[in-house]
């Protein structure tokens, strides 16, 4: 046995004496940490960079297979779906582990925030991982045209017409965007080299950088409320606290890392085998024009943005916006590198992360079900509920089919069915007069077409006297009270008051 | 080892008095300096070619992109109604698959008059579909809607459809088709696009000089 051991110790100090790495990177996983770093809070990191290992693994493995060419990369996805062993349960460890990826990096950047870790000596580490963030996305959306079906198509449409709006340099912005004038193989190519050649390796090469500032500078301190950072004593302080509390890294503080990493690993190899891969879609064919594109989750939250920016400053707030946003990330440590650390002590910070992360969650809950888009089938699919025909006149029951027929349901509800675009019509003739009606709907306005070359007389007649009466639960109809005024007033014209000066009898 | 501590350059000759710092800059130390101006430059002329591949796509000519290509019979086209027809790109590249296809609303005004929208809703692109009973494009996107002549009718598209120029050639009726259509590449559109985000701007941009602002 001892022989074995002092073999092994043998071949240990040959391969050591030559390769030199084995003692540095021991001594860096070993180095002394404060104790109070050893904290749940601080494992998210780790996890972001597991998980990038787990998608450069899962990349490598698919591309064994896939096809970047635009003739055949849709068909190989279906042959990793369907023929080759396993293929869907790579296409989903790799497509969750893309939305658990951005997750992760999100909350570790909130995480970060929160706890004024940015602050001196680390401004460069979280300038970098904003850089890690944005190349995150950009793998994000990358990868979904990787997936190169119908979502994927539009998704370069959306993405090619954003770039139209760039004023003087739009047209060769989009032209380099898509790699000629259409969407085509030559888009893909570009999309795959950007997805599994330069992003990964900036990605690879910046999360290098941002471990080695970590090890360079230790984990950062918990804050405690009153503890300044300030750059003359900050890095003296934390010596010293080392020198005081100091743990090695590993395994004192690192087991509740690999602990953190081994669940989302297994969180997302359950999600992976039990949702499986996502899509594809339907081919990515631009005269199949019944589609319904939809970005991937990451990106709902911009896609419902799109559709409430006021049209007048959508190109500005598109192309200025996302600068401005990044600018301020980047600018966040230069500008506030020293002080409180403290979440308690930041009022602003909580508030900032709290209201971004509500805003982000509203608007991507918006966009799973897009209230704002029309069903394009509810006027043939989402019937008139019955009691709405119940002791109806003919007229308003012709009424109900021009309803149906002109696609109003495509944007209008009735029980709740039907496209939310516009406002639920089973209650309208409490709310509008006959005139506002009629006015509205061979008008428009409001966000409404104008029908008035849609509908022929007879056929506004009856949609007029049908939508009469959807009045909630019998209500009278909406009455416009300036009627009741104008008619006092010609009554009172037909008969003035004895105390009014006889104007009109002379 | 003590030979090449000998040379300048090396942090054991910070000490040295200053002629013998002098004495340092030696022929080796010009021919580094010279050495790595070589580099500067040889990189700087490699560089016109990389960059000049890496731009390609975006340095073509507007004149050069898209040809005329017939889509149809015109006996295909009723007077009075909106098909969807389809060709495949004049541009098209070999290995473009089905992307090379491309879908097109013909409206069929009178006998001689049509009007040849790109599916391309002008807000961000997605296809828009037609509703006959209703007369709309609505997009399933963001909800932009257009009436049947092509124009906005509501929702976030900030003009009307994109327009292809067509002409009729014998039976069939042939477009201009090149670039995808988005607002800065309408190069293969009509010269006179949708504009009517309000009334005083639709009527400036009926014009034709305020048309060619729109070809960016």
């Amino acid at each position: 046995m001892a022989g074995i051991k002092e073999n092994a110790a043998a071949v240990y100090e040959w391969v050591e004496h030559r390769l030199g790495l084995i003692r540095p990177l021991t001594a860096a996983a070993t180095h002394p940490t404060p104790a109070s770093n050893a904290s749940w809070w601080y494992v998210f990191g780790s996890a972001a960079t597991v998980l990038l290992i787990m998608q450069v693994v899962t990349g490598i493995l698919l591309a064994l297979v896939y096809s970047p060419s635009a003739n055949e990369a849709w068909s190989s996805l279906g042959i990793l779906n369907h023929n080759v062993p396993l293929g869907w349960y790579l296409r989903a460890l790799h497509g969750w582990g893309s939305d658990f990826m951005i997750a992760i990096v999100l909350i570790h950047m909130a995480q970060v925030f929160l706890f004024g870790a940015y602050k001196f000596p680390r401004e460069l580490t979280w300038i970098v991982g904003v850089g890690l963030l944005l190349l995150t996305l950009g793998m994000a959306f990358t990868g979904q045209v990787m997936r190169f079906d119908q979502d994927a198509y539009w998704g370069l449409g959306i993405g090619a017409s954003i770039m139209s709006r760039v004023p003087l340099i739009g047209a060769p912005l989009v032209h380099l965007l898509l790699g000629g004038p259409i969407i085509g193989g030559a888009t893909l190519s570009r999309f795959f080299t950007l997805h599994v050649f330069v992003i990964p390796g900036l990605l690879l090469a910046g999360v290098g950088v941002h471990i080695w500032m970590t090890l360079l500078h230790g984990v950062s301190d918990w804050p405690m409320p009153g503890r300044l950072v300030h750059k003359s004593t900050y890095e003296r302080e934390y010596q010293e606290l080392t020198g005081k509390t100091g743990i090695p890294f590993v395994p004192d503080a690192a087991w509740k890392d690999a602990v953190f990493a081994a669940t989302i690993m297994f969180a997302l190899m359950a999600c992976a085998f039990f949702f499986g891969p996502f899509g594809p879609t339907g081919t990515p064919d631009p005269t199949i024009i019944q589609s319904v594109p939809k970005p991937d989750f990451a990106f709902l939250w911009i896609y419902a943005l799109l559709a409430f920016l006021p049209t007048n400053i959508e190109t500005p707030v598109i192309l200025v916006a996302p600068v401005l946003g990044i600018a301020a990330m980047l600018l966040l440590p230069l500008l506030a590198g020293e002080g409180e650390r403290h979440w308690a002590r930041r009022p602003v910070a909580v508030l900032m992360v709290s209201v971004i992360a509500v805003t982000l969650g509203i608007f991507t809950r918006l966009g799973t079900y897009t209230p704002w888009s029309p069903i394009m089938d509810a006027w043939t699919s989402a019937p008139i509920p019955p009691q709405y025909l119940h002791n109806r006149t003919p007229l308003e029951r012709q009424g109900a089919l021009v309803l149906q027929d002109k696609q109003c349901r495509n944007c209008h509800t009735l029980e709740g069915v039907g496209g939310q675009r516009g406002p639920a019509l089973d209650t309208i003739a409490s709310r509008m007069t006959e005139d506002q009606i009629i006015r509205q709907v061979l008008q428009g306005g409001g966000n409404m077409p104008a029908y008035g070359n849609a509908l022929n007389p007879a056929e506004t007649k009856s949609l007029i006297r049908f939508l009469m009466t959807l009045r909630g639960e019998n209500l009278a109809p909406a009455v416009d009270s300036s009627h009741a005024l104008t008619h006092a007033d010609q009554t009172q014209t037909a008969q003035p008051p004895s105390s009014a000066p006889a104007l009109k009898t002379p | 080892m003590s030979e090449l501590l000998e040379h300048p350059g090396e942090p054991s000759n910070n000490d040295l008095p200053p002629e013998a710092k002098a004495a340092a800059h030696t022929r080796r130390a010009f021919l580094f300096k010279v050495s790595v101006l070589l580099n500067v430059a040889v990189g700087a002329v490699l560089a016109v070619p990389l960059v000049g591949y890496l731009l390609g796509p975006a340095m073509k000519k507007r004149s050069t992109t898209g040809s005329w290509i017939a889509i149809g019979l015109m006996s295909e086209f009723p007077v009075g109604e909106t098909r969807l027809a389809d060709f495949r790109s004049p541009v098209a590249s070999f290995d473009d698959g089905d992307t090379a296809k491309v879908a097109c609303w013909v409206r069929r005004i009178s006998e001689k008059e049509f009007q040849v929208f790109a599916v391309n809703c002008a807000h961000l692109g997605c296809p828009v579909r037609w509703f006959a009973q209703s007369k709309l494009f609505l997009c399933p996107c963001h909800g932009g809607a257009y009436y049947q002549d092509g124009s906005r009718a509501s929702g976030p598209p900030e003009r009307g459809l994109f327009e292809y120029r067509y002409k009729l050639v014998g039976d069939s009726l042939v477009i201009h088709a090149g670039d995808m259509p988005t607002l800065a590449t309408q190069a293969s559109c009509k010269e006179k696009p949708l504009v009517q985000i309000d009334p005083a701007f639709a009527k400036a941009a009926s014009t034709p000089t305020r048309s060619t602002e729109w070809q960016g």
